[in-house]
């Protein structure tokens, strides 16, 4: 198990490597010019040198590749304007165009949007789950055809609507505003609920179908039978014997679909306006700002190796067979 | 409720047990109909199936595939969907009604009064709880424990089955269990409450040759252990010499011939039979021709009318006045012998098996 969880852990972070070392040479070895797009439209001489001498651009690129990880692992020493700032550890780079280190700036974003999407989530996996598990156990019922109906109309509305809908009429909603949860966890929930309800509403369709289908194939096993005839109650057959089983691979899905919730939040960022990852790094796509850039594929190919390994590992929890893998 | 006795094995060696006359029956089941309704008719799974079977006695119920067999044993502890089911008739087990019981009563009885084993212990035990998690649950279903002594009557139970160490099994999970070894764990499971009633659903087909014949010796030693009442549904007729004592062979949702086992299997009266008999290989060993009924088994949505086999029997036409295409025969003893009866028209089916059936068996 340990050797399995470290073998994982090993290859995970390989794949970060090579994806750090593809989006380098994408970014700073590939243009023509980085220093120059780097340096911003109001770009001056002394700017310049200072941004190809801290970056290494006139060295070979295998250096500068070097000189990254090193800053990544240690930290390193950037001049902006005739001031040598160090930049701790780890450190993915210093954006010239907003004149700050891309550690701090993305620091800043990656709660706001961990915050969005692990509300949305909580409330898309548990709406759908519960209404997937009654509409399994009603199947066929007008119950289940009303269930199954919505979802497939939520479904296939696509998000921005729903995004407008909330915006525009559900106005009762607090107003959508982002305060670190550890100042004030009433307004941190408060001024997220809107982001939230858009994403809990938009995915909880697609949860109870998965759920639906899940547990309709659960309650038919042979072992929901061996539940039946065991003398115990039907709802402890449809919540322990069935939920437990529909229950492996919905989490699967949720795991690696909130993975992709956090590298995809741009939508709801924007639209309800919170300062996230999306938000950051759709400023620094418009403003050509390389470091920012390089530093957000970074984070987000973190974040999904993080969590595919951490859907792994909760497989093996989840389902004693694979405990071995 | 609470009582835990481990009874004593008995040592008596196996006999085969002629049926004591007023032998109270602990199933009862008379006029049993099982349909589901479908989007291409009424599917007549089970059609006025009666039978009894005494304690401490193995009915065993052999026939095709789809004959009915499961459909008819799960209704004896009321599995089957109410919604899509529709079930007539009555099952009696220990003097309660089944049929149409309340989702209530049928609680405490499942598990307790009756309990199931079924044919593929890999999917018919949940793969996320472990072995001792599920007996434990069994057993705490209807009676009230602590859950220590829950387990330990869980492992008392593994060991009783022939499972080896079975205090480090209890807390396994299925899947580090051989085949051979689940399926004493889902007996052991069925056990828990002692239950006088014991459905075995082609328990050992799963299994392979060599540890169906444990199972099998298992499933006997414990049913004299524990006294009760067993089913033993098999299309495997090999099986049925060994463990029961009786047979009930069922086509097409009826049953069509009943009664002590040495003696149908010895000099069976329904042309079914004969035709279960001439399928089976040799007993000697001898790899001789197989002769498969010819036909195959009838449309549960549109019986055939009288006889259900008729379309398959090549001895329809020595029934007179087309009597197997038009009406459908009891279930009667056909002979002098009334322990056993048949549904079948022909005359003294005993002559016709012996001068024409006998000799062309391998
Ligand atoms: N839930 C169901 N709905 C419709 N048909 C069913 C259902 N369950 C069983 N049947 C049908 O009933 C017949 C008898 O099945 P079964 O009792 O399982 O046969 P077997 O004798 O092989 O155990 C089969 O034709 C089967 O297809
Ligand atoms: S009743 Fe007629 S058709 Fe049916 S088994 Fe007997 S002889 Fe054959
Ligand atoms: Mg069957």
């Amino acid at each position: 198990m340990l050797l399995y969880i470290l073998r994982r852990v090993i290859s995970a972070i390989s794949v970060v490597i090579v994806t750090v070392v593809c989006s380098f040479l994408l970014f700073f070895a590939a243009p023509h010019d980085p220093a120059g797009v780097i340096c911003g439209p109001k770009c001056t001489p002394e700017r310049l040198k200072d941004i190809t001498n801290s970056l290494n651009l006139d060295q070979p690129v295998v250096e500068q590749i070097g000189l990254y990880f090193k800053g990544i692992v240690v930290g390193r020493d950037y001049s902006a304007g005739g001031v040598t700032r160090h930049c701790d550890a780890p450190c993915l780079g210093y954006s010239y165009i907003l004149g700050v280190p891309v550690t701090d700036l993305l620091a800043r974003a990656v709660p706001v949007t961990l915050s969005i999407v692990i509300g949305g989530a909580t409330i898309y996996l548990c709406f759908g789950v519960l209404i997937g598990t009654i509409a399994a156990r009603v199947r066929g019922t007008t119950l289940d055809k009303a269930a199954v109906g919505t979802s497939l109309v939520i479904g296939s509305v696509p998000y921005f609507i729903v995004a407008l809908v909330i915006a525009l009429y559900a106005t009762f909603l607090p107003k959508s505003q982002y305060v670190s949860f550890f100042e004030n966890p009433f307004q941190w929930a408060a001024g997220l609920l809107a982001a939230w309800l858009c994403l809990g509403l938009t995915n909880s369709a697609q949860y109870t179908r998965y759920s639906r289908a899940s547990m309709i194939e659960a309650l038919g096993q042979d072992f929901t039978r061996t539940a039946r005839s065991k003398g115990i109650s039907e709802r402890r057959v449809v919540y322990r014997h069935g939920l437990r089983a529909a229950m492996t691979p919905v989490i699967t899905i949720f795991g690696v679909d909130v993975a992709y919730q956090l590298v995809n939040t741009i939508f709801t960022e924007r639209i309800f306006q919170l300062p996230g990852l999306g938000t950051r790094i759709i400023n620094a796509f418009n403003q050509y700002d390389l470091p920012v850039l390089m530093g957000g594929v970074i984070v987000g190919a973190t974040v999904l190796v993080v969590m595919n390994l951490v859907v792994d590992i909760l497989y093996t929890v989840l389902d004693p067979r694979v405990r071995l893998g | 409720m609470t009582e835990q006795t481990v009874r004593a094995p008995q040592t008596v060696t196996r006999a085969p047990r002629t049926r004591a006359e007023g032998e109270e029956a602990y199933l009862e089941v008379t006029d049993l109909h099982v349909q589901f309704p479908t989007a291409d008719g009424r599917v007549q799974a089970v059609q006025g199936l009666s039978y009894s079977l005494p304690l401490r006695r193995t009915l065993a119920i052999v026939g095709e595939s789809g004959s009915g067999k499961s459909v008819s044993s799960m209704a004896i502890l009321g599995l089957h969907d109410r919604k899509s089911t529709w079930i007539s008739g009555s099952i009696k087990v220990g003097g309660k009604e089944v049929v149409g019981m309340s989702e209530k009563d049928l609680m405490s009885y499942r598990g307790a009064d009756a309990a199931m084993i079924f044919q593929d212990p890999q999917s018919s035990l949940h793969p996320f709880f472990t072995i001792g998690d599920q007996i434990t649950e069994s057993y705490r279903a209807h009676h009230n424990v602590s859950k220590r002594a829950a387990k330990a009557r869980a492992v008392d139970m593994l060991g009783r089955v022939g499972i080896p160490n079975p205090s480090r099994r209890v807390d396994q999970y299925p899947h580090e269990f051989s085949g051979g070894m689940r399926q004493r764990a889902m007996i052991a499971m069925a056990l828990v409450n002692d239950p006088k009633l014991l459905i075995a659903d082609e328990p050992t087909t799963a299994l392979d040759v060599t540890v169906q014949a444990q199972i099998l010796d298992l499933i006997a030693d414990l049913q004299r252990d524990f006294g009760s009442a067993v089913v033993f549904i098999t299309h495997d007729l090999g099986v049925v010499a060994e463990i029961a004592d009786d047979i009930l062979v069922m086509y097409g949702g009826n049953a069509v011939e009943h009664g002590p086992v040495e003696k149908i299997l010895g000099a069976p009266l329904h042309p079914y039979s004969w035709g279960l008999l001439e399928s089976i290989p040799a007993v000697s060993g001898t790899p001789g021709p197989l002769h498969p009924i010819p036909g195959s088994p009838p449309s549960l949505l549109a019986m055939p009318s009288g006889c259900a086999f008729h379309p398959r029997c090549e001895f329809r036409d020595r029934v007179g006045g087309d009597l197997c295409r038009t009406l459908k025969p009891e279930l009667i003893p056909r002979t002098a012998d009334q322990g056993r009866t048949s549904r079948c028209h022909l005359k003294e089916p005993d002559k016709v098996f012996e001068t024409e059936v006998l000799p062309r068996l391998p």
